[in-house]
């Protein structure tokens, strides 16, 4: 009996492999957008981090997705990547 | 491709039928005063005797033209078929052929035989013959050595059960359920975001054990997840137990056999479990949606491996979910349900519509949490033994849900950050209103299982509307 032929189930795609970029030695005069998943009290979390971020001396902008449980939409992460260095997601419950 | 016949008189005949043995000394009739003939033998190139023949060995010319019965006449006018008859009539054959004494001592009538091209047994080998370039998929090929199941676990193909390995020859069978194209892009498959095929779909449902005929169902229940609406990602992304509920209705569940009624969310009925395994599965291969990956769920549920379910129309006093939802009487259609696994609701006293309701009202109140209100949907599957209550009294879909709803709009007193001792709740706020337990709409109605038990059964949904997931219904079409 040959060998079984199966057709490959899969989208067949593989993922970009994306170096990670190299973490900044300090966030000072960086952009570092918060990003606010909308789950609750991510708000409490992101408040904090915010002042501690900007003790440390970068701006910070806050963005929020519309639900989370939904992806970001493009236009959003596309603001964010060309207005901040660095980015934060917030995951809260 | 299809092969060109030349013009004339084509015939298709097997020497295994008898009927073909009869007929063929009239080959050599009708070349002699009819049309220019050619014969086409798909068994014995020597057969028939009475004239030359070419052999149809590979059978192509049978295949292409869909012949069914042998002995078939063609007639062919400029490469084209303008006309056929099958089996042995000899007022059609002597109409076809313009010879008014053709086959006359010969009986009126005799039936054909089947076509080799339409032999059970070779008709997969043929498929894959003549239809294989429909297909677009990567060849995966296993070592003679390899365990094709075991190979398929390794590679992550599969939901943690043996599937069935997808040849070529199952994933064009199953193709011959549906009459969409293979490489008609029925959906968007999340989480990957990529264009989801009906061959993709079919090589999938091939694996979950399912059956042609059920194709067309699979096809609208993903097409039914993978939008904005139901959002299969968050669905998939969720902490919470969920994963789509499919509900199918129409009188094609019947046709497919699906069960409506006893153990009806259990084990043992290939359409319903099937089905929803296809739908999973490829979410799980096509959309890349995993466990542990974009699929967080805590505790997951059972369901989903597979929670499809036919409703319990013939005996439903409430009507179908599928009509008030939108759909026509009589139209198979598919319903999609962010939900978790069912839950029983027990009441085996209630006589009457009203103490009845009272119990049905006082389990949904516990959906999630007693104090969780507007966030989630629910579907109520009735049973056969509780339906008949309501039958019995009178009370259709609009009663029993107006009944429902209002027995779950809830004192903020008992809703409020810290009531009842549990910190989960709403804002103070809240205290002095009266907050519905459900959004309107938020309580779905179908009828099922069976055949006795005074049971019924909740299904808790996820987060519900924009923020979440919406109830989707579609119908299906072949």
């Amino acid at each position: 009996m040959s060998a079984p032929i199966l057709l490959d189930p899969t989208n067949e795609s593989r993922p970009a492999q994306r170096e990670q970029l190299a973490r900044p030695a300090s966030v000072k005069g960086l952009t570092v957008g918060l990003l606010d998943i909308v789950k609750a009290r991510g708000d409490i979390y992101l408040n904090r981090l915010e002042e501690l971020f900007v003790a440390e001396g970068a701006k910070v902008l806050r963005f929020r997705k519309p639900t989370f449980t939904k992806p970001a939409p493009p236009d959003l992460r596309h603001e964010i990547s060309i207005q901040c260095n660095v980015v934060i997601e917030a995951l809260a419950d | 491709m299809k092969p060109q016949l030349p013009d004339g008189i084509v015939a298709i005949v097997k020497r295994e039928c008898a009927t073909c043995v009869m007929v063929d000394p009239l080959f050599a009739h009708i070349a002699a005063n009819g049309a220019p003939l050619t014969v086409y033998t798909q068994d014995d190139p020597t057969f028939p005797a009475s004239v030359a023949a070419v052999h149809d060995a590979d059978l192509s010319v049978s295949w292409h033209y869909d012949i069914e019965t042998v002995p078939t006449l063609l007639r062919i006018e400029n490469g084209v078929e303008i006309d056929r008859t099958f089996g042995w009539s000899k007022d059609a054959w002597q109409k076809f052929t313009g010879i008014a004494d053709l086959g006359a001592d010969l009986p009126v009538m005799r039936p054909g035989c089947g076509s080799l091209s339409v032999d059970p047994n070779l008709e997969d080998e043929l498929r894959v013959r003549f239809t294989s370039s429909t297909l677009h998929s990567r060849h995966v090929e296993l070592a003679s050595a390899e365990d094709e199941f075991e190979s398929m676990f390794i590679r992550g193909w599969t939901d943690g059960l043996p599937v069935i390995p997808p040849t070529p020859e199952r994933v064009l069978r199953m193709l011959t359920g549906t009459t969409r194209n293979p490489q008609d892009v029925v959906a968007i498959a999340p989480p990957n975001l990529v264009q989801l095929t009906v061959e993709k779909i079919a090589i999938n449902a091939v694996m979950a054990g399912a059956l042609p005929e059920y194709l067309p169902w699979i096809i609208t229940a993903l097409e039914a997840v993978c939008n904005d609406e139901f959002n299969m990602h968050g669905v998939l992304a969720t902490t919470m137990p969920v994963g789509p509920v499919i509900i199918c209705n129409g009188p094609g569940t019947q046709a497919i056999g699906m069960n409506s009624g006893v153990n009806v969310f259990g084990q043992g009925n290939r359409a319903n479990l099937t089905i929803g395994r296809a739908v999973q599965l490829t979410i799980r291969n096509v959309g890349g949606g995993k466990p542990g990956e974009v699929d967080r769920a805590t505790h997951g549920n059972p369901g989903k491996l597979s929670f499809c379910f036919a409703e319990d129309e013939a005996g439903s006093p409430f009507g179908t979910l599928a009509e008030e939802r939108g759909i026509a009487p009589q139209q198979n259609a598919v319903t999609v349900f962010a939900g978790e696994g069912p839950r029983c609701v027990v009441d085996q006293a209630a006589r009457t519509p009203e103490q009845l309701t009272n119990s049905f009202a006082a389990c949904l109140r516990a959906t999630h949490h007693p104090k969780s209100v507007l966030s989630f949907d629910a579907i109520l599957v009735v049973s056969p033994d509780h339906s008949r209550v309501y039958a019995e009294a009178g009370w259709g879909r609009e009663r029993l849900l107006s009944e429902l709803h209002a027995r779950l709009q809830i004192p903020g007193a008992e809703l409020v950050r810290g009531a009842l001792d549990m910190a989960e709740g709403l804002p103070p706020k809240f205290a002095d209103r009266i907050v519905p337990k459900f959004k309107a709409g938020g309580i779905l109605l179908a009828h099922a299982g069976g055949g006795a038990g005074l049971f019924s059964s909740v299904i808790g949904g996820w987060a519900n509307g924009a923020m979440g997931s919406t109830p989707v219904t579609r119908p299906v079409l072949s």
